[in-house]
């Protein structure tokens, strides 16, 4: 990973568009403006970054803004791993796709979709990937229910047959 | 298209005259008693109590129901379906160790119109219940349902939003409980399933819920 002093200068060279740079537990993490990541990570793929490893979501609740988006980044040559993150707000969860610069991104932001509502403007095709297609709600939002159903054992049986009926 | 039928040897389209056919019953009836063939020296003649314990001995008398559900229970086919981890130890037990074929269960079939028996071996999810509902309608009666490990029967550890017990979409007939359950645990669960198509049909899913009269018709 970038040492500290070269993770300073390369949030330097990403300008305005770098918000904080953090070296933490050796992890390397820049801290970008939602508004510029498909700049971003076409600067740092320019500068070897040629990976695009995983693409997560985050639900920092009750932080704001909300919701995260994390791209692990990868330079195969060097051995050189960098974390980008965008945060966006819940109400107005939109981020810009990079499908079409990174196609292994296309299934990855449709599983943040479908998890944490993170809406990706000019993805091809975002929809569900793991929940029903009629699912409602984003289930690795903090505030949504677990869910589950008490378990029916064949000692339960006969009132469960009666609360069917 | 003409019916044959099939003679002696299985010449087609000689048909036997009765006389053979008397000669025949005769014969065999000669047998049972502990006879030899006609042309034999010494025929030997059984009667009463004996001629009745030597029946006894060569025969077995059952009703076709409970002969037809013993020939069931020892052939299942199940039907090769892997959900999750579970279905490792499914392998397993078609392998060495345990071996299933030892029971006749060996023949793990790859379509469901072949299978009559299902093993969910593994989590259901929810986008997943309606594919297992299709193919466990698509299975031939009678068909038999075992649930493998905690997950698809009561949900165990992932009891939340995105799993659904087997219970809820289809009669389940054996529970094998486990995280991941043993070979041995599921060769159980075979086994009971096996006791229970013999000796008890009757405690079938369709009296459990239900739904006697919604069998399958020829």
């Amino acid at each position: 990973m970038p040492d500290a002093t070269g993770l300073e200068l390369l949030a330097h060279d990403l300008g305005e568009a770098a918000l904080e740079a953090v070296h933490y537990r050796g992890q390397a993490t820049i801290v970008v403006d939602p508004a510029h990541i498909r700049t971003v990570l076409q600067t740092l793929r320019e500068r070897g970054f040629g990976f695009l490893a995983s693409v997560h979501g985050v639900d920092y609740y009750p932080e704001e803004p909300r919701l995260g988006v994390v791209y692990e980044l990868l330079d195969m040559s060097r051995v050189d791993r960098i974390a980008v993150k965008a945060r966006v707000p819940v109400d107005a969860p939109v981020i810009d796709s990079v499908t079409p610069e990174w196609p292994t991104a296309d299934h990855q932001e449709r599983e943040v979709y479908d998890m944490f509502g993170v809406v990706f403007r000019g993805h091809p095709d975002l929809r569900r990937i793991l929940m029903p297609e009629d699912y409602e709600g984003h289930p690795q939002r903090r505030d949504f229910p677990i869910g589950g159903e008490p378990v029916i054992f064949t000692r339960d049986e006969g009132r469960w047959l009666e609360a069917r009926e | 298209m003409k019916r044959e039928v099939l003679g002696p040897a299985g010449t087609a389209g000689t048909r036997v005259d009765p006389e053979t056919l008397r000669v025949r019953s005769l014969n065999a009836h000669q047998l049972l008693r502990g006879g030899e063939l006609e042309g034999a020296n010494q025929p030997a003649h059984l009667e009463g109590e004996e001629l009745e314990r030597y029946v006894h001995e060569r025969l077995v008398f059952t009703t076709l129901d409970s002969a037809v559900a013993w020939a069931r229970s020892n052939s299942f086919f199940p039907l090769a379906f892997g959900l999750a981890c579970c279905a490792m130890e499914q392998f397993q037990t078609a392998g060495p160790r345990m071996d299933i074929a030892r029971f006749g269960y060996e023949a793990f079939r790859a379509s469901p119109r072949q299978a009559d028996l299902i093993i969910l071996a593994g989590r259901v999810s929810i986008k997943m219940a309606p594919i297992i509902r299709r193919l466990y309608d698509q299975m031939l009666e009678p068909k038999w349902a075992i649930s493998m490990g905690a997950c698809c029967s009561s949900m165990g550890v992932f009891n939340n939003y995105a799993l659904v017990p087997a219970d809820k979409f289809m009669p389940i007939d054996v529970h094998v409980p486990g995280c991941p359950p043993r070979p041995e645990a599921l060769m159980h669960g075979v086994l009971k399933l096996r006791e229970m198509v013999q000796d008890n049909p009757e405690a079938g899913w369709r009296e459990r819920y239900g739904a006697v009269g919604t069998e399958e018709r020829p």
